[in-house]
């Protein structure tokens, strides 16, 4: 049996704050209230255990684990005090997994129609899986893939399958 | 002569290995093939010439081609699940264990009986079908149709599951080079050196296009090299086994890339459509070559040149021991140089052109091979294989000359470029006179999104037939001959086969023509010429050759029917993929679907969601489970999982003002605190959703939505914040699925809540109807809004998704000696209808206007606008006799049967009865054991007391009376405890 | 199939991944509009066999409406940009007047050509 094309794992513990704000004016103090740096349009920057990604012209998503979270939610609260934005929790509406292995970005080529060759290291990327919405982010050895939780089941069997043993995308 | 049976050379056919016999059943007979082999190759190293039958006559077929374009060679392959028809021998490559089956003959292929269709010819002329459906109409019911439909549809379908995978994959390039033959890989190369992505896609398992057989071993060493250089390139891929399917928009091409096509024990997907977005594509996919149209070419043993060149060469086996070649060009020379070459006998070549001059005419002259020029051939010999063949002048009417004892003709019609990808997506073509061909016109390629050609044509496929460059030798020009001999007389053309498995002659496509068919289109229909499933590709070409002839017009005017992909026939499997079984859809889950189902769901499917319908127990049909659940819910307590319904965030310091203009009523106006409920209407002023909204602060809202609506309703605010009021200052965000929400609903909902623990005040005095309080329940943080749709006491109880179980299981728990129920979406549906509550989609069919369902309450006057404003102040909106919502009281102790009209006085323009109302809602109340249903109806409050009636499919009639829609607890009483 | 460029993020999306919106720069006609001019916002569509402009929402990704330029016929597409615009950007119709010299707007409904 050809070994899998890349472990599929549900990540658990991570909790989510999603920030709308301009974020032109309110960008760096979204940025210093999350310890990290502001991210660029469409990337995701990180140190490791936290990460702030671009969502959208006026959405930012900052990851960290879930025991961080109140203290995190406090301080963008602070730094957005007297601003129009809004803070949202929305950790429990996540499914999230790691990709991982050799081909994982066979999995990913399989489920989504992104140019993975375009999307450069610091890249966020948010399209579909098959028949459902993810976002996607390269790890040191594969992606995370975050999606919703209602469709969680869904997205484990579709990237479970994406990853049948001997069925990367290298021609034959 | 005496007949030979194809077989197997002592040696050659580079594509083989004779070390590996491979087994195989055709038709129960136990067989032999060798690795390398195609079934066709197998078929004909057994001596098996015969390998199926015509669709209409059912008359004996061999196989034409060696490759795609194949029309007869057709099979039903494999067993059980893995059956699957209309398999093309020339393209399937032979695995061991192998079971195949002859298609279109019964009761055998050798012993057919239904050939008999075959000497009602004459009765089955072209547009058969067509004259059947005219008249006479009682023949057509009674004969042709019950006829027409036992032997309709070429092979059968598979009755079982297919048990293998399919998967699909997305892919990216700059260059799309689609042909791996020598002009394909030149691109490739090319390309690979101007940078860019490149991705070359060979449809069959081996490189090199024709070259490798119509240039030897220098032919291949050409495309070794080629290929070599490639394989070193980073930015080019090399996929074998591929066939690029279809070119559409913007550059999207589709592939199929088979990975383990009947050969299903590796555990692999067995075919993946690859979803390809190209920069620009090249159409480097070769020529086919056409047959000749002379008396009978359609017995077996009658092949293209090409295709007897290659079983030679590529598998080393002979069509037969005896070849006669037939030709218009230069070409097919090469097919008797490699017969002589394999030690065959080679009865003569015959040229129709007047002079047959050149290397390799003269290479054929000099091995001592008779080359008979200005001729063609009159008939062949032969039923069920041919015997020879009789010879006359192309220019005359078939005056038989001469003849020659043979048991293979090849014959080579010239070539025509294969434009498929090329013409998918609008690229047009051109006559090329000289070659008498239509070739891709590089003036009028397909454009792609930049405005620019995103396809062109290289090598054959551009209708550069001789693009090997050094390896070719001169040629001289290819005679068009569209009928052999020119002026054959009718009987002959009756005899002249243009579409071999759809059996429409010469004589077929004349007779169109002189019926009036004068559109190619119309006639290939008209013919069925085409329609087969080679779509014409050996056939295309010659018909409307013939038409033209016919209606005396050039070739370039009558033109071509359309290229439409799939180039070759997909599996529906193929475009399904993964979308099957648990992954055909995405199913929606809640928190606490894994205890839903523990518990007996009886699911209903709202969306992409499953919700419990209701929770039948033992002994228990779905009825009775929802009466009982509805008796608990008013009698003590019952939970509902309402975590689907539709949550959205709307804050800033415009969203009052934002919320007014989405929603009919004033929600700027609700205290921080309190919940209301509110309708929203399109821009049509129809109803599209409702919830009950609640002010979380100062500056943010809450909006329920429907389950439907959530992800709707939520794009609907975003388009008018994004697209119109972009300057006001408003953030939504969609948190449906970061709660988890629970209605418990029942005179004892206060009880069982109380029981859970926590800092929140639950009294009517701290939250009273229609009020919201924020705290811990149950050591759990949650939201509680006191709303009902039940009409009973009710909390709706929020809390984050991942607690959702939690608090379920808490309240099953505390509330056992209350005899809490979880009641499902059928009991929530009859409560509130017993309530006169309306639900979007049951009293809302997207032509129903609040006014119309009786919330003109819901309709704020004070507001100057609101998104629907000014649709509800259109005539017709404000017309009094529109149909309105009423209750339905059944007469007769009956259930109305749901979505029942109510017909009125007279008939409309179509005979039929007016109607003046319908039933929107119908149940039976447990609560008040009794039906109860609402409708609309014209004038319908203002008709309260009369009786309607509501014809039944069965030609019955029900009455009912028209009642007030509120049937339990009018006062409200209920919903304060 | 086609590919729009979301211009908020840049990303080169397939149609599966977007949300079409039908024509663009229609003038939205609230109470106080005539029942002609109303029926019109409602109903008048230019379907026009060539140049176009619709709206696009960029559903599978940044959640952005967008409005593109794009030939009907040809597929062609002149460029995206931003829903915030009320009328077509100069260089959006430069690149059309590049492309088809003939190209004037629609005169019946294109409401942005009396707004400039
Ligand atoms: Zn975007």
């Amino acid at each position: 049996m050809a070994e899998t094309l890349a472990q599929v794992a549900r990540v658990d513990g991570l909790g989510m704050i999603q920030i709308r704000a301009d974020l032109d004016c309110a960008g760096e103090a979204i940025a210093e209230a999350a310890g990290l740096a502001l991210p660029d349009v469409a990337r995701i920057t990180g140190d490791g255990s936290r990460s702030l990604g671009w969502m959208s012209p006026d959405e930012l998503l900052l990851v960290l684990p879930a025991a961080d979270l109140p203290e995190a939610l406090a301080a963008l609260e602070q730094a957005l005090a007297g601003e129009h934005a809004l803070l949202a929790d929305v950790s429990d509406m996540r499914a999230v997994f790691d990709v991982t292995g050799r081909h994982a970005a066979d999995v990913i080529a399989k489920l989504s129609p992104t140019d993975l060759a375009a999307l450069p290291p610091d890249g966020l990327r948010r399209s579909r899986a098959a028949q459902v919405a993810v976002g996607f982010w390269r790890l040191a050895d594969g992606f995370r893939v975050i999606g919703f939780r209602s469709t969680a089941d869904y997205l484990a069997l579709i990237l479970k399958n994406a990853a049948l043993p001997g069925s990367t995308l290298a021609p034959r | 002569m005496t007949h030979t049976r194809p077989f197997r050379l002592p040696k050659g056919g580079r594509l083989i290995d004779r070390a590996w016999q491979l087994p195989f059943r055709f038709d129960g007979r136990h067989l032999r093939g060798v690795t390398g082999d195609t079934l066709a190759s197998a078929l004909l190293a057994n001596g098996q010439m015969m390998m199926g039958r015509s669709f209409k006559y059912h008359r004996p077929r061999g196989p034409l081609a060696s490759g795609a374009e194949e029309p007869n060679a057709l099979f039903g392959l494999g067993q059980g699940g893995r059956f699957e028809p209309n398999q093309r021998a020339t393209t399937t490559p032979l695995v061991p264990g192998m079971v195949l089956r002859s298609q279109n003959c019964w009761p055998s292929l050798d012993a057919d009986l239904m050939s008999v269709n075959s000497w009602l010819a004459p009765l089955l002329p072209a547009g058969f079908y067509y004259k059947t459906f005219i008249h006479p109409r009682a023949a057509w019911k009674h004969l042709f149709e019950p006829l027409i439909r036992r032997s309709a549809g070429l092979g059968r379908a598979p009755a079982e599951r297919d048990p293998d995978r399919y998967e699909q994959a997305y892919a990216h390039a700059d260059l799309v080079v689609v042909g791996g033959g020598i002009a394909g890989l030149q691109a490739a190369r090319a390309a690979a050196d101007r940078g860019g992505r490149v991705i070359v896609l060979e449809q069959n398992p081996h490189w090199g296009g024709r070259t490798p057989v119509d240039h030897g071993p220098e032919g291949e060493a050409a495309i070794a090299a080629l290929l070599d250089d490639l394989r070193g390139r980073d930015n080019v891929t090399l996929r074998r086994n591929t066939m690029a399917t279809g070119l559409y928009d913007h550059g999207y091409l589709l592939a199929r890339e088979s990975l383990a096509d009947h050969d299903p024990n590796q555990g692999i997907p067995r075919q993946r459509l690859w979803r390809i977005r190209a920069g620009h594509v090249i159409a480097a996919t070769g020529a086919l070559e056409r047959p000749l149209a002379f008396a009978c070419n359609d017995v077996p043993g009658v092949m293209l040149a090409s295709a007897v060149r290659d079983f030679i060469v590529d598998y080393g086996v002979a069509p037969g021991q005896r070849l006669l070649v037939v030709t218009n060009n230069d070409d097919a020379y090469r097919t008797a140089l490699v017969a002589l070459d394999a030690g065959l006998d080679l009865a003569a070549v015959i040229d129709a052109r007047p002079h047959a001059t050149g290397p390799l005419p003269d290479a054929v002259r000099e091995r001592g091979v008779d080359v008979v020029t200005g001729s063609g051939i009159a008939r062949v010999r032969g039923s069920r294989h041919v015997e020879g063949v009789a010879i006359c002048r192309q220019s005359g009417d078939g005056h038989v000359t001469g003849g020659y004892d043979c048991d293979v003709v090849a014959m080579s019609g010239g070539w025509s470029p294969v434009v498929h990808l090329f013409s998918h997506c609008g690229g047009k073509l051109t006559w090329d006179e000289g070659q008498a061909m239509f070739r891709p016109d590089p003036d009028r390629p397909p454009l792609g999104a930049d405005g620019q050609a995103m396809a062109s044509a290289t090598g054959a496929a551009n209708g550069d037939l001789r693009c090997a460059g050094d390896l070719e030798r001169d040629e001289g020009p290819t005679l068009p001959v569209w009928v052999m001999p020119q002026n054959a007389g009718a009987k002959a053309r009756a005899k002249m086969w243009l579409d071999f498995q759809n059996d429409v002659k010469v004589s077929d496509v004349e007779l169109a023509a002189r019926e009036g068919y004068a559109s190619v289109e119309h006639t290939k229909r008209y013919t069925t010429l085409g329609m087969a499933t080679d779509q014409g590709k050996v056939s295309n070409i010659n018909g409307l050759a013939i038409l033209s002839g016919a209606l005396n017009q050039p070739i370039p005017q009558t033109g071509t029917t359309t290229f439409r992909p799939p180039y070759a026939p997909l599996t529906l499997a193929t475009i399904a993929a993964d979308a099957r079984g648990e992954a055909f859809q995405p199913l929606r889950k809640t928190p606490m679907h894994g205890w839903h189902d523990r518990h007996g769901a009886s699911w209903e499917p709202v969306g992409h969601w499953r919700r419990p319908y209701c929770y039948p127990r033992a002994g228990e049909d779905r009825h009775a489970a929802v009466n009982r659940e509805i008796l608990a819910v008013r009698g003590s307590v019952g939970t509902l999982d309402a975590s689907t319904l539709g949550k959205i965030v709307v804050k800033g310091p415009d969203a009052g003002r934002f919320l007014d203009m989405i929603y009919t009523g004033m929600m700027s106006t609700l205290p921080v605190g309190k919940c209301r409920y509110g309708i929203m209407c399109n821009e049509n002023g129809f109803l599209i959703d409702d919830g009950v909204v609640v002010r979380l602060s100062q500056d943010t809202w809450l909006c329920h939505t429907t389950t439907g609506g959530a992800e709707r309703i939520h794009g609907h605010m975003e388009d008018w914040l994004q697209c119109e009021w972009w300057d006001w200052k408003v953030f939504t965000a969609n948190l449906t699925e970061q709660f988890a929400q629970v209605a418990v609903a029942g005179p004892k909902a206060h009880t069982l809540l109380e029981r859970l623990g926590g800092d929140i005040d639950l009294s009517p005095e701290a939250l009273p109807f229609m009020g919201f309080a924020e705290g811990q329940l149950a050591g759990i943080p949650a939201r509680v809004f006191r709303i009902s749709f039940s009409g009973e006491l009710s909390f709706e109880v929020a809390v984050p998704a991942g607690r959702g179980l939690e608090l379920w299981e808490r309240l099953h728990e505390a509330g056992r000696d209350l005899g809490v129920t979880p009641y499902g979406t059928e009991a929530m549906h009859v409560m509130r209808a017993e309530k006169g509550f309306i639900m979007i989609g049951d009293e809302t069919d997207g032509t129903a206007i609040p006014q119309d369902l009786g919330l003109g309450w819901a309709i704020s006057r004070k507001k100057p606008d609101y998104i629907g404003k000014r649709a509800h102040a259109r005539s017709h909106m404000t017309d009094g006799a529109r149909w309105r919502l009423v209750g339905l009281e059944s007469l007769d102790g009956r259930v109305l049967p749901d979505g029942a009209y109510a017909v009125d006085q007279g008939v409309n323009a179509n005979g039929q009865k007016k109607t003046q109302g319908r039933v929107t809602s119908s149940y039976h109340s447990p609560t008040l054991d009794r039906p109860i249903a609402m409708g609309l109806v014209r004038h319908g409050p203002e008709r309260m007391g009369q009786e309607l009636e509501f014809p039944l499919p069965s030609g019955e009639v029900m009455k009912a009376r028209i009642v007030d829609p509120v049937f339990y607890d009018k006062e409200g009483a209920r919903a304060n405890g | 199939m086609l590919t729009l460029t979301c211009p908020y993020c840049g990303v080169k999306a397939e149609e599966t991944e977007l949300q079409p919106g039908g024509e663009a720069h229609l003038k939205r006609v609230g109470p106080g509009g005539s029942d002609q001019a109303f029926e019109d916002y409602l109903f008048a569509r230019q379907n026009p066999k060539g140049v176009h402009f619709e709206r696009w929402r960029h559903a599978y990704g940044c959640g952005k409406w967008f409005l593109a330029a794009r030939d009907t016929a040809t597929l062609q597409v002149f460029g995206t940009y931003r829903a915030q615009t009320p009328h077509p950007p100069d260089e959006i119709t430069a690149a059309i007047k590049a492309a088809r010299p003939d190209w004037t707007p629609a005169p019946n409904a294109a409401d942005w050509t009396q707004a400039e």
